[in-house]
């Protein structure tokens, strides 16, 4: 049976609310809601459109308090006046047609909301209400009650203003476009026969007007192109935009002469042309994945706010107001924001996320706590250390960017070749012009500027962005996001892989279970599920859900004690589950890693639960493909439990590290780049952040992509992980497409260049030959990247 | 050979025209999301509560718009 709301199993014990049944009573209070509103066609839109969230993870009452505090209010509110605000939210979980159709109805649920609408692309929701009806507070509250969780973060706070430039480049393209289209209809007649017969006013007239619709298109569309030649020259290199700034003004000021002279109407067509072109190759390349982030830091990961406990009771404060001394509040499933020493007895702190641990640590009243950690339990008190910003986690982050990988990013192949080309194609026209100058000096200056015109390479900036372009959309249907299309050439250029183990190649969720001792019948199993179904502790969901059994027995006498175990009775039979120590008195011996969990049932120890990691499908073949061509490293901060098992699989003993802190897989990588290896590191979690931003490529794996991940190079879908050696492979293949282009686009100016250092390159040939070129190199570059992708079924 | 000159004036106002209609529509953010509305037009309208609550709210609707956002007039 499947819940109506959220489509994951039902159990034995489904929750009953009007005949349907549900998983849980969380996703049944949300069908009440929307039941209650009339808002049940959420349910008809999609069938179980909906999100579930386990009782452990559902933010606690007092989370939200922050968003009554005007410091927040004002940064959040994009809008905020005569009682109408308007706020946006990134809800990552908004992921179907239901989902849209909800958030757009939000009136329906308050009538303080006068209209929400959806932002789908961008997982985004825009609100407006009214102030005095509903507060910031009880919007964010309401969201949450239906299970839309929005995404409130230092980084969401601070807006990017990527779509100001996006629009730019739309109007640019749109400009470019116009002037492109009437240019070429004023030019028309005069590559017809008879164009002598031609009005000579008229020529004029056509001449005219093509200037004037080239000058919006050379200082707006192509301003970029200038701007960036003159950078590039200040600092004494030679970029793609070099020749193409070159070209343009040659050929505009050849045109103009033209006109000026009534000898012809010039070369406004393709001047206008080929500014089109390339602002659409620009257009294709900037494709981003707006729902995901990758420029994300541990001020994404941290709360805005915390609650601070003062002789008055509590507080909210902003976190950069923390300071070392003061008393604070962490309750279930918050983040410890700084360094800090417990005040309360325990605290059961997950810290999966900042080391890999799969496994809660346990702390005690004095324990020093880093930051990073996620409460798991009760409520929990603790004393600042350090501040936010000199946080041991923090600091990783505020390093000086490593100069191999920045020095790496300007090295980029088209401006390797470019640099090369300006300089060939700047001594062809001289030498053409010069030669002119003694034989026939009339078209000396004319074969001089011919070859400009014709050389410039429009069809050699188009073939990076089109395969490029398209090598990244081929991937991202396949679940490998990249950042931008950079990464691609980076990537091709790796020579070493470091992996990261816990939650990279391991499953960061489900871990293997293997009983050792005597064999244990159905029934007791069963009661051990049983008993394990009324913790919440980790250990204990793990168990419940790896064991079989179908009706829960009752249990009686239960008890939890906090880093010990579980005890219970069931049918008057007492089972004990937990540490070694609980169950059976004797310490545990440090020299055992693994993670056990002990059963004492019926009388005696029947032995215990031993977790193991438990690998990635397709691991294996993945290692063993890398292997050949990459040398593979692997960094963990785990211990060396499972040394064996990873040797299995990496075969060499020297590059398997254990025990590395997140400074030292930074160092490790740094090290690696030193030695001069091209460096791609693989990693899931907020320690590996160092080493992915140090190293040239920093890959992440995540199981849902939209969700937080440190920032990186490229995110892959967890699903897509065994594929990964096809796609660095496949950079390989985009590189030489790349250069088949390159070799296209020499070819065209072979032909371009034979007739301009004649001096005799007319409009008509220009106007032919370079759109043509362009379109060719576009459509072979995005053509040939498709049809590899399909050949190799990447 | 006049008339000539005419449609050719004639026919780079249309183009201006259509020119100046597409920075519009990006400036009104047009091409911000170009996915959603795709799915927003196949929902069927709310039923109508005819109570006065809802009138209250609905003609608050018409005039909390600030005219100098986007305002997106093909809500459901």
């Amino acid at each position: 049976m499947k819940c109506v709301h959220c489509g994951n199993s039902c159990g034995k014990s489904p929750v009953i609310f009007g005949e349907n049944p549900f998983c849980c009573s969380g996703c049944s209070t949300v069908y009440q809601i929307l039941n209650a509103s009339q808002l049940k066609q959420y349910y008809q839109i999609e069938p179980m459109p909906g999100i579930r969230i386990d009782d452990e993870k559902r933010p606690a009452s007092e989370t939200y308090a922050f968003l009554d505090l005007d410091k927040f209010k004002s940064q959040i509110l994009t809008f905020s006046e005569g009682g109408i605000s308007k706020v946006s939210f990134f809800i990552p979980t908004i992921h179907c047609a239901s989902c849209i159709w909800l958030l757009e109805n939000l009136h329906q649920l308050n009538a303080g909301i006068i209209q929400s609408f959806v932002n789908f692309p961008k997982k985004e929701i825009n609100i407006t209400f009214k102030d005095c009806e509903i507060t910031l507070r009880q919007l964010v509250e309401l969201l949450v009650s239906i299970h839309y969780i929005p995404e409130i973060n230092q980084h969401s706070i601070e807006k990017p203003s990527g779509d100001k430039a996006e629009k730019r480049l739309f109007i640019k393209i749109g400009v470019a476009a116009f002037s492109f289209m009437n240019a070429m209809i004023y030019h028309f007649p005069q590559y017809l026969p008879g164009h002598q017969f031609l009005d000579a006013d008229m020529k004029s007239l056509f001449g005219w007007l093509s200037v004037l619709l080239a000058i919006p298109v050379l200082i707006f569309s192509a301003s970029d192109y200038f701007l960036t030649a003159w950078k590039s020259l200040k600092k004494k290199m030679i970029s793609i935009d070099l020749p193409i700034a070159l070209g343009l003004i040659t050929l505009f000021t050849q045109s103009l002469a033209e006109i000026l002279s009534g000898r012809g109407i010039g070369y406004i067509d393709s001047l206008t042309g080929l500014v089109f072109f390339m602002l659409i190759g620009r257009w294709y390349q900037g494709k981003t994945y707006q729902a995901l982030s990758f420029e994300r830091d541990y001020k994404t990961y941290f709360p805005l706010a915390v609650t601070k406990i003062t002789e008055e009771g509590t507080t909210t404060i902003a976190l950069e107001d923390l300071k070392a001394g003061d008393r604070i509040l962490v309750r279930n499933q918050e983040i410890i924001p700084a360094d800090s020493v417990l005040k309360s007895e325990t605290a059961n702190i997950d810290y999966s996320f900042v080391t890999g641990e799969s496994m809660p640590v346990v702390k005690r009243a004095g324990d020093f706590v880093f930051a990073g950690g996620r409460q798991i339990g009760s409520a929990i008190e603790l004393i600042i250390e350090k501040e936010v910003q000199q946080s041991y986690l923090t600091q990783l982050w505020n390093q000086a960017e490593n100069p191999f990988t920045a020095n790496d990013k300007l090295n980029t192949i088209v401006n390797r070749v470019s640099q090369y080309f300006t300089i060939v194609v700047v001594l062809i026209a001289l030498t053409s012009g010069l030669f002119w100058y003694f034989n026939r000096p009339e078209i000396a200056v004319f074969a001089f500027t011919s070859v400009l015109i014709i050389a410039c390479p429009c069809a050699l900036a188009l073939t990076v962005p089109f395969t490029f372009g398209s090598t990244m959309r081929q991937f991202g249907r396949r679940g490998f996001y990249l950042k931008n299309t950079a990464v691609i050439e980076h990537l091709q250029k790796v020579d070493t892989v470091v992996f990261d183990k816990t939650g990279t190649i391991t499953n960061a969720q489900s871990s293997g279970i293997r009983f050792v001792g005597n064999e244990l019948s159905s029934e007791q199993k069963l009661m051990i599920k049983s008993l394990a179904f009324h913790s919440s502790h980790p250990l204990s969901k793990t168990l419940y859900n790896s064991l079989e059994g179908d009706e829960l027995l009752d249990v009686s006498d239960f008890q939890e004690i906090p880093s010990m175990g579980l005890s219970g009775k069931i049918n008057g039979i007492r089972i004990n589950m937990g540490s070694k120590y609980f169950v059976t008195g004797t310490k545990s011996d440090d020299e055992n890693l693994k993670t056990e969990v002990w059963i004492f049932i019926d009388g005696s120890v029947a032995g215990y639960f031993q977790l193991e990691n438990e690998y990635r499908d397709g691991l294996q073949n993945l290692i063993q493909k890398l292997g050949k061509s990459y040398e593979l490293h692997l960094l963990t901060g785990d211990n060396e439990a499972e040394r064996t098992n990873l040797i299995g699989y990496f075969g060499d003993e020297k590059r398997l590290h254990f025990n590395q802190s997140p400074t030292d897989k930074l160092e490790y990588v740094r090290n690696l780049q030193k030695r001069g290896k091209k460096v791609l590191m693989i990693g899931d979690g907020l320690n590996d952040a160092g080493a992915l931003n140090e190293s040239n490529v920093g890959i992440v794996i995540a199981d849902n992509v939209f969700n937080f991940s440190p920032a990186c190079d490229a995110i892959l879908d967890s699903k897509r992980f065994a594929s990964l050696d096809k796609y660095i492979g496949f950079t390989r293949q985009s590189m030489k497409i790349v250069y088949a282009g390159f070799g296209i686009s020499f070819l065209y100016n072979l032909v371009g260049l034979s007739f301009a250092v004649q001096g005799n390159l007319s409009p008509i040939v220009a106007a032919i030959l370079m759109p043509i070129s362009s379109v060719s190199v576009v459509v072979f570059a995005s053509f040939s990247v498709s049809l590899r992708a399909k050949v190799l079924k990447i | 050979m006049s008339v000539v000159i005419i449609l050719v004036f004639v026919a780079i106002a249309m183009a201006g025209g259509f020119l100046v209609a597409f920075i519009w529509s990006v400036k009104n953010g047009q091409y911000e999301d170009t996915y959603t509305p795709s799915v927003r037009i196949l929902f069927d309208d709310l039923p109508v509560k005819e109570n006065s609550d809802q009138k209250e709210r609905k003609e608050e609707k018409g005039n909390g718009k600030p005219e100098n956002e986007e305002s997106r007039s093909n809500q459901l």
